[in-house]
């Protein structure tokens, strides 16, 4: 099922906690919300759920207008953070509960539930827990049996929000994993939310990066990781380091020097350079490069982290040299980043 | 938000550090201290009461149970804890629920009001009906006008007690529905639960042992009030008599066995109340424990 958000704005108390927000997620995705707490990436989800209702703008379910319909009738499957698990009830009875809450004819007969919540819990690896209570599982396991539980009423589409925040790291990567693989067996249409950049760029085929209540920008891993579109997505996606520029003649200059950067279809200007600590070119001498003066270092797993001071303003900026650079002896380290980015200053 | 489920349902086996564990003699005068008081201010008044009930033989105080005006006493007293309770737990439960899952203006307000029974003397409350519902009274002449009896009826009495006992249910559940937040009732309504199953299937069984516990304290109070039922019983006898006006009319009269009979059937529902409440915690203490606010 496409899911589109139109232009949607959500107010709290007068509080605005989207600014006109759009979307297109298509059918048969994994798409991640990413962004800081505070950002709105909860309430975009809770709202395509129907937890919210949008303060202005709609939201469409294929072709038809879902806004003004009940989360009853949206048919979606919601994965809540703390699992959310009716605890007073066994495993096999908190999967049926959708099934078993329909009326009429669409209510399958008691066995027919019974069957359908041993076939999901086969799906989630947990076949032979029907009887257990939540309170006796595991939190991966009850996790698996919320996503089980959400995934019985055949939704339309399927929402998890911050799925494995509360997991410890070595569960984390293995339910990651894991549901990457149910997504790709069962093909719903997945949005999922979280912090975690390294879970978002993994995962989802494409990632949402909110900002302050607004979508910064949206892409695969390689485009958000490769080309940022904001100061924000640069600093927030992976590890960056900036320095305060002048862009004058299509050369970039760093206080009184040129540091051998062309950027002719840049406008002049001051403006921030962007980097990645660990796409930098190290350099003998220096006529046309970023000279510092080495503050700190530090081994950081593989690489070795250096803090350079750079310039009278005090500038400090990171990068990573192999573990045994000689550079990292060196009390003056110049170097030239590879892949860049300018952005003006406003 | 808390998750309950992270919580331990295990019973807290607290070890105790050489440092802060008392002496012997210490915790033997403690403990005595402790038991000697109960003793005298809890345990000898229950023996007193069923001591003086059978104090002329098993006789009496059957035949004091059998007098006319006690069982209609105790049959008031049934039919009032009948009513009220069941108004409470409905009162209770919207009030929990209106309080502890959705925001709005007057909260503070209504959470201080619940209150008020607790903090006012229940002879208060008795007056304010009369003086809403009294021949002088605010409402006298209406009712008067249309043939309505509340003072000195069973309607004024239900009145009373509903007003003494409507904290304990929705007290219970406050801190607790609180607590549990509205994940599970919004995991209901996304997997298509309409808003009387979400009740019924998921809030209900979340809050069962919590409004139990309301329950058998608000039945307790309802049968034993005294104060605000006195005010506006009228105390006719046979009719607007429940078991504690009883008692004391009783009393008056010098009838002791009579008196001390019917006061010991209030104290077996004290007991019984206890050892339910004990029951309660035994079998689902850490249920309760981990579910209960305070």
């Amino acid at each position: 099922m496409e899911v589109r958000v139109a232009n949607v704005r959500k107010e709290f108390d007068r509080f605005p906690a989207l600014h006109d927000v759009s979307l297109d997620i298509k059918s048969g995705e994994l798409i991640a919300l990413l962004g800081p707490s505070g950002s709105g990436k909860t309430t975009l989800l809770r709202l395509i759920a129907g937890l919210e209702r949008p303060t202005r703008g709609k939201i469409f379910f294929g072709d038809e207008d879902a806004s003004q319909r009940s989360i009853q009738e949206r048919n979606v499957g919601f994965v809540f953070q703390h699992y959310a698990l009716f605890r007073h009830m066994t495993v096999a009875d908190n999967i049926g509960f959708g099934l078993k809450v329909r009326h009429g004819p669409s209510r399958p007969p008691a066995q027919e539930i019974r069957r359908r919540a041993s076939e999901l819990l086969d799906l989630v690896q947990l076949s032979g827990l029907e009887k257990r209570y939540p309170a006796q599982l595991s939190g991966g396991q009850r996790q698996r049996v919320a996503l089980a539980r959400a995934m019985a009423i055949e939704p339309k589409v399927l929402l998890l929000d911050e799925p494995f925040g509360a997991l410890d790291a070595q569960v984390r990567r293995e339910l990651r994993r894991w549901l990457r693989e149910i997504h790709d067996a069962t093909g719903h249409t997945t949005v999922f939310v979280t912090h975690d950049q390294e879970e978002a760029l993994e995962l989802a085929d494409r990632v949402v990066v909110m900002s302050q209540g607004r979508i910064e920008q949206v892409g695969t891993a390689d485009d958000i990781y490769d080309t940022p579109n904001s100061p924000f997505v640069y600093g927030f996606i992976g590890e960056s380091s900036s320095l305060p520029v002048k862009v004058e003649n299509g050369e970039i200059w760093l206080a009184d020097r040129p540091i051998g950067l062309a950027a002719p279809h840049e406008p002049s200007g001051d403006a921030t350079l962007f980097f990645r600590p660990h796409d930098v070119e190290l350099l003998d001498g220096c006529s046309g490069c970023i000279a510092g003066t080495v503050a700190a270092s530090r081994r950081v797993a593989g690489t070795r982290r250096v803090e350079l001071e750079i310039g009278g303003e005090r500038q400090r900026v990171e990068i990573e040299l192999p573990v045994d650079h000689p550079a990292a002896q060196k009390s003056r380290v110049a170097f030239r980043p590879g892949r860049w980015k300018l952005f003006p200053t406003a | 938000m808390a998750d309950p489920e992270i919580k331990s349902y295990e019973p807290h086996h607290e070890s105790q550090s050489a440092a802060v564990t008392e002496s012997r003699p210490a915790r033997v005068a403690l403990m005595t201290v402790a038991f000697t008081f109960l003793g005298i201010f809890l345990l000898l008044p229950l023996i007193i009461v069923f001591n003086e009930a059978l104090a002329k033989g098993v006789g009496a105080y059957t035949q004091s149970l059998s007098d006319p005006d006690a069982r209609s006493a105790i049959r008031l007293t049934l039919l009032v804890a009948a009513i009220s309770v069941p108004l409470n737990i409905v009162f209770g439960i919207s009030a929990a629920w209106a309080i502890a899952k959705f925001e709005f203006k007057g909260k503070a307000f209504l959470t201080t009001l619940i209150d008020l029974p607790f903090s006012v003397s229940p002879v208060i409350s008795g007056l304010v009906y009369v003086l809403l519902f009294g021949a002088q009274g605010l409402l006298g002449g209406w009712l008067k006008a249309h043939g309505i009896v509340i003072l000195f009826a069973v309607p004024g009495i239900v009145l009373a007690t509903v007003f003494v006992t409507f904290p304990f249910v929705a007290r219970e559940l406050i801190p607790l529905m609180q607590e549990q937040g509205n994940g599970d009732e919004e995991a209901a309504l996304s997997l298509g639960a309409n808003g009387w199953q979400t009740f019924w299937y998921v809030t209900l069984p979340n809050v069962k042992w919590g409004l139990l516990y309301g329950v058998l304290l608000c039945n307790a109070r309802a049968m034993g009030e005294f104060g605000a039922v006195s005010v506006v019983s009228g105390h006719i006898r046979g009719l607007t008599n429940t078991m504690p006006l009883h008692v004391e009319i009783l009393y008056n009269e010098y009838n002791a066995v009579g008196a001390f009979a019917v006061a010991s059937l209030l104290a077996g529902l004290a007991l019984v109340t206890l050892v339910l409440k004990t029951l309660l915690e035994m079998r689902y203490g850490a249920e309760i424990a981990a579910t209960r606010g305070h």
